[in-house]
């Protein structure tokens, strides 16, 4: 398995959204970009996400229901996307366009789940030794005591889980998952229900082995100091979506911007590149869009925060604080007023939901249903966005 | 006392018994983890024999036996007798009859394993079927005894199905239950009262054995 591996893996390209984080050579990089609609309590639940993940830790962090065990279903192969793509150390796990979609247990992807899934009826050493079924007799006894000896499980070697500690089944779960040589780890929260000194043992213990292995390690969290002691990067998911990507201290402590738990909850999200500072009137020009070369971009006036020309922001505006016009403002505080037109509307109880294209950005805008009716709304009519700047919240990427 | 009887009981519930673990788990696997949206049809059929009069099931097995029928032909060009009013059509009759029996529980059981430890074999690297034999079997004993026991129990105590394939053929198809029908209907009583009496204790003791190993109520009846 080992073999089939390393022949698989291929030297990974820079990412495009974030700096390489990984503080030794890169060998393996998940990329997953995937969209999946469930319905659940709320109404409908829209994942929707786009990352590269490289070898070392990347965290996952977002409040419960963001979506992150969706997520990491998706890429173990438990749960089935309605559409993109999932590629490991270069091979396609999931390809919509190509109707390919590996089996789970055909996937070589470790995965630790918050309830760790012992084998109860297994001891500690045939639970680390199942996932080598494939090898002889004498190599599995010698890699499986090989790794209960590096998470010091030796002892607890021939105890069911029922006979060992909550700590002890966390090791012998991890030892379980990293025994198959995975190509890819995906841990969901496997120490929420740790002590302190307990977890940052485990922590240690996983960035040895990581150090040899060289795999992305995906680690589900909603414990934002985690995330520091943890993460070389941090991915912010919030209903569904990632709505920053960075080093915990640029995703975590943006100065000046919002944090991501206050831009949760807005509709519209674009990634953008600062343009102009107006520090004469405490504003800023914003392109939206990263690396875009067309003239006629979308631009926005906001608020000035502390950046400079070039640099890479998030926008976000409520769908609620924008308004639509169906003429051409005039006189009109807002600074920013665009063109565009009404892709569709979507009724959800009360209000109506207009989708906006501004050539390129699309805004999501609510309305009542007496505004629709009064100024005849529907898809294809040509319509004025505007935006306040103090509309415009600003957080860094 | 007739020990005949007994003994050929006996040995027909264990044939049946032990038969119907290597039908009834394909079977409740399939009804387990199937997502097919008219399982629940299967489920009724199999669940059939509780409910229908045994005499009515004996009926269709004993038409389906017989020489009109394409498997009672296929069996007699083979044999060169029918099917009906033997040995081996009595256990065919006793399979369908207790099928739900070892069904049930063993489906409840497979049922009962947590789906994730299903998952974590899977990303361990098992199939399904891998995942099945290793995970899902080991931890589902008691629901694999329960249904030998229960199955072996009914079969011990059948009466119409019996009575419909097999007749009344001593040393072939006469069973502990229709020989205390015959005793019964001779006015022998003592000896009725003897072999029943023996039937209710082996009757109590499986089940003993079934609520021991289980420590819940197992219902006759739909399951989950």
């Amino acid at each position: 398995m080992a073999v089939k591996a390393k022949t698989k893996t291929k030297p990974a390209p820079a990412p495009q959204t974030a700096p390489p984080a990984a503080t030794y050579p890169i060998s393996s990089e998940l990329e997953v970009r995937i969209r999946k609609r469930f319905p659940n309590p709320e109404g409908t639940f829209n994942l929707n996400v786009h990352f590269r993940a490289l070898a070392g830790f990347t965290i996952l962090f977002g409040a419960s229901g963001a979506g992150k065990t969706t997520l990491l279903d998706c890429i173990a192969g438990l749960s089935d996307p309605d559409e993109g793509r999932i590629v490991v150390g270069g091979e396609d796990l999931y390809d919509s366009e190509k109707e390919r979609n590996v089996a789970a247990w055909k996937r070589r992807i470790g995965y630790v789940h918050q309830d760790l899934a012992l084998f109860p009826h297994l001891t500690a050493e045939e639970n680390v030794a199942y996932g080598l079924h494939s090898l002889s007799a004498t190599e599995r006894t010698s890699r499986s005591r090989e790794i209960l000896a590096r998470f010091r499980l030796d002892r607890l070697r021939d105890r069911r889980p029922a006979q060992i500690s909550g700590g002890e089944r966390q090791r012998v779960a991890l030892a379980r998952a990293l025994v198959t040589e995975p190509r890819a780890l995906l841990l969901d929260e496997p120490l929420a229900a740790l002590d302190r000194p307990t977890k940052s043992s485990l922590v240690a213990d996983l960035r040895k082995w990581n150090q040899d292995h060289r795999i992305p390690i995906l680690f589900v969290t909603h414990d934002g100091e985690e995330v520091f002691a943890l993460g070389d990067e941090v991915i912010m998911l919030d209903t569904g979506r990632i709505v920053a990507q960075g080093r915990p201290h640029e995703v975590m402590r943006a100065p000046r911007l919002e944090t991501v738990a206050q831009l949760s909850g807005f509709e519209n999200i674009f990634d953008a590149t600062v343009v102009a500072l107006h520090e004469n009137r405490g504003t800023m020009t914003c392109r939206l869009g990263i690396g875009r070369v067309e003239k006629d971009a979308v631009e926005l006036e906001t608020p000035l925060v502390r950046a400079e020309v070039g640099s890479r922001l998030r926008v976000g505006v409520r769908a609620g604080d924008l308004l639509l016009a169906t003429e051409k403002p005039r006189g009109l505080s807002a600074r920013n007023v665009l063109p565009g037109t009404i892709q569709r509307l979507e009724q959800r109880d009360v209000i109506i939901a207009a989708m906006v294209d501004c050539g390129g950005a699309e805004f999501e805008v609510h309305l009542t249903l007496a505004a629709r009716d009064a100024l005849q709304l529907g898809p294809g009519k040509s319509v004025w966005v505007v935006v306040k700047t103090h509309s415009c919240h600003l957080m860094g990427m | 006392m007739n020990w005949e009887a007994f003994w050929l009981t006996v040995r027909l519930a264990a044939i049946v018994s032990t038969l119907l673990i290597a039908i009834g788990i394909p079977i409740a696997y399939w009804l387990t983890y199937s997502r097919w949206r008219w399982k629940f049809l299967v489920e009724a059929a199999v669940a059939l024999p509780i409910v229908l009069p045994p005499t009515v099931l004996g009926f269709y097995v004993l038409v389906a036996l017989g020489s009109r029928s394409p498997l009672g032909r296929w069996w007699e060009s083979l044999t060169g007798h029918t099917l009906a009013f033997t040995f081996e059509g009595l256990v065919i009759g006793s399979l369908l009859y207790s099928l739900p029996f070892a069904v049930q529980p063993f489906a409840a059981s497979f049922g009962a394993v947590d789906p994730s430890l299903l998952r974590a074999s899977a990303s361990l690297g098992h199939s399904p079927v891998q995942t099945f034999r290793r995970i899902v079997l080991p931890l589902s004993k008691a629901g694999l005894v329960t249904g030998f026991a229960l199955s072996f129990a009914h079969t011990l105590g059948e009466f119409g199905v019996v009575l419909m394939v097999g007749g009344n053929i001593p040393g072939v198809t006469r069973t502990i239950s229709i020989d205390i029908y015959d005793q019964v209907q001779t006015a022998n009583y003592s000896s009725a009262n003897r072999t029943a009496l023996l039937l209710l204790i082996v009757s109590f003791l499986v089940l003993s054995i079934v609520y021991g190993l289980n420590r819940r109520p197992w219902a006759v009846g739909p399951w989950r």
